[in-house]
């Protein structure tokens, strides 16, 4: 509470023109750029995942399941920075309960648990339900146990019942698509449906959200794929590899076409808000909007990955340019999620002024509780990916 | 062939004066304050609909509102929490617009321009615009602020899970999560005085009478009559808010 003051009464002392005093403080900070982000890695990794799957991408098949449980992984640990971040954390299940028809945010509950538990967790269960009945039986100790659990009983493994298995599997994902395009959609609809906040309010905010998750999610499973063979001492296959790039090169420039076209769009118009934006793009947002998530994470990856469409290098020294892009990928559309959440809080309502972000390490909203989230999923996906093995999985063709 | 259409002509002109006048006479039958609200609509109940009335040019920027208020309803001192405030506007020659809010206005102002340097200077106490379409109460994700029929915008602090989507969506920042309780919490217009049949604080201090407060749906009403004979205005008209604070003499710098 006294380091909460201080740290408000250091940011009046910065506060630059003038802002609403009830805007010194920043309302959604770190965490809140933690959850668009993680949401986005969810769905983009899943639509990589359904491109093998429906649209029959089947050059994508060493990266299926790893796509499947990182997004299984990373869709556990959503709504952790959104509760944590709640002024009465222990109200939070009131959104469930009783959600308010007409708010943006209360039907997100609703979304989140049809996507983890009707899509991510239903498609995973059909997918692994023959290979947990069969571990089941080579194992001993905890890993037989958890098949056993996991299994729910079930033991039929005949080739009808792995059929039918493979057909729920499929209509699942059909549903899944949709629905991953849903949860981020409406990720974007949270913020662009605030009209009182210019930098936010906009039409294309939940296609650019979209579409800004699909590549972070695309990269996100490029380099577990990549950073996996290493570990296992595998063979990469680069054709798979050289295709996940390929559709992280289209999505990019998808992506970078919409947010070119909201920014022109802004800047024809220039409405009442233009001038005051206009200032903190060049000022306070410079470094994480032109250099981190224009430059590095958009402008670099799409020459590189545009390039390599027509130059192919040496498949290790491709791989080290993937490994890097990938990175560049992610911190840049990390820093897209910072710049919408943070950016938009930074200037006056009244286009008077402008706060700043001030946040310390510790603490529930400091940058190691972030930290933390960002480190939790990658420890749930390393044990699942040592209790559910893909690459252990029984051949199944999902034709 | 011309007669007949100057028949029609005068026919129409007869027709389109008698649907004009009886328009005009309609609209003037109608409550002033319909058109000064921008779409701010009472709701069906025949009971109190309150609205606020701020008269610029009576401000004299003493602060005491913005005290009242806090003292009244034990809103946190630091000068980052603020249900009511006064701002100075200070238009310089040159054509610089310069806001300043030192401490909400409670210890009063001091003017930074030197008098040479100022073409006009004013005060604008800012508070909820108790909108009748208010966004905040839209994206509640769980209904805890909700609007009276009496047209108040209240929060239910026992329910309000402090996810500040509703400081988000208020265009006025007249929105702050209390620093002790973790909820949210804004102006009530004293909700507990208007009960007892008190003026909020913020009315009742003003030495100037800058501030009018009433019903909307009393035609003998003093803000209708405020309303009625000033030229009011509210803030950010383009957002649709259905605000129902009506300021006199504001001027578009206000923001």
């Amino acid at each position: 509470m006294e380091d909460h003051l201080q740290n408000l009464y250091e940011v009046l002392s910065k506060v630059d023109g003038y802002v609403y005093p009830n805007e010194i403080e920043l309302n959604w900070s770190i965490l809140i750029v933690l959850y668009p982000y993680i949401t986005g890695l969810v769905a983009g990794a899943f639509i990589l995942a359904s491109l093998e799957r429906i649209f029959k991408v089947k050059i994508l098949k060493p990266t299926y399941g790893i796509a499947l449980l990182t997004a299984f992984s990373f869709m556990l640990v959503a709504t952790m920075p959104l509760v944590s971040h709640l002024g009465k954390p222990q109200r939070a299940y009131e959104i469930m309960i009783t959600p308010h028809s007409s708010s943006a945010m209360a039907i997100f509950g609703f979304v989140y648990l049809w996507y983890l538990m009707v899509v991510l967790f239903l498609e995973l269960w059909f997918d692994y339900r023959r290979d947990m009945v069969i571990w089941a039986n080579e194992t001993t100790g905890f890993k037989r146990f958890m098949y056993k659990v996991l299994s729910l009983g079930t033991t039929d493994i005949s080739p009808k019942a792995v059929a039918l298995d493979d057909k729920i599997g499929y209509i699942i994902t059909v549903i899944g698509v949709p629905s991953a395009f849903l949860l981020h959609g409406y990720v974007g609809f949270i913020f662009g449906s605030i009209k009182a906040n210019p930098w936010w309010s906009t039409v294309l905010m939940p296609v650019i959200f979209l579409f800004s998750a699909m590549v972070s999610g695309i990269a996100l499973v490029m380099l577990v794929y990549i950073v996996l063979t290493k570990i296992r001492k595998q063979l990469i296959d680069m054709d798979c590899l050289d295709t996940i790039a390929k559709y992280l090169f289209y999505i990019l420039l998808i992506d970078f076409a919409l947010e070119g076209l909201d920014q022109i769009h802004r800047i024809y118009v220039a409405e009442e808000s233009f001038e005051a934006l206009h200032k903190l793009v060049f000022g306070k947002l410079f470094y994480s909007l032109f250099i981190f998530q224009g430059l590095l994470g958009t402008i670099v990856p799409i020459l590189t990955l545009g390039t390599l469409q027509f130059y192919k290098p040496r498949p290790v020294i491709r791989k080290t340019i993937y490994t890097i892009l990938g990175g560049l990928v992610l911190m840049g559309i990390f820093f897209m999620r910072w710049n919408v959440v943070i950016g938009g809080q930074l200037f006056s309502k009244s286009f008077y002024g402008y706060t700043s972000f001030k946040t310390s390490l510790i603490g529930i909203e400091g940058y190691g509780m972030a930290i933390i989230w960002l480190i939790v999923p990658f420890l749930i996906l390393s044990f699942l990916l040592w209790l559910l093995p893909p690459w252990k999985k029984i051949e199944t063709s999902h034709d | 062939m011309k007669e007949d259409t100057a028949k029609l002509s005068r026919r129409n002109f007869l027709k389109e004066g008698t649907i004009l006048a009886t328009g005009v006479a309609a609209a003037a039958a109608l409550p002033a304050y319909d058109g000064l609200l921008f779409a701010a609509e009472a709701p069906g109940a025949k009971g109190k609909w309150y609205g606020i009335g701020i008269d610029i040019n009576k401000c004299i920027g003493c602060g005491k509102c913005a005290n009242a208020c806090k003292e009244e309803n034990n809103v946190p001192k630091d000068p980052f929490y603020f249900r009511s405030w006064v701002e100075q506007y200070t238009i310089k020659k040159d054509g610089e617009i310069l806001v300043e809010s030192p401490n909400g206005g409670i210890n009063g102002f001091k003017q930074s321009v030197p008098d040479a340097d100022i073409y006009k200077s004013f005060f604008v106490p800012k508070m909820c615009n108790h909108c009748a379409k208010s966004p905040c109460t839209q994206v509640c994700p769980v209904g805890a602020t909700f609007e009276t029929d009496e047209g108040i915008v209240l929060v239910d602090p026992n329910y309000c899970i402090g996810c500040r989507y509703c400081v988000q969506a208020c265009p006025y920042g007249c929105r702050y999560i209390h620093p002790e309780k973790g909820t949210v919490d804004k102006c009530t217009l004293c909700f507990h005085r208007l009960k007892q049949g008190y003026q909020p604080a913020c009315f009742e201090i003003c030495p100037t009478e800058a501030r009018v407060f009433g019903d909307l749906n009393d035609p003998g009403s003093k803000l209708n009559y405020f309303l009625k004979n000033h030229n009011c205005m509210v803030i950010k008209p383009h957002l649709n808010t259905g605000s129902k604070l009506n300021y006199n003499a504001l001027t578009p710098e206000v923001r």
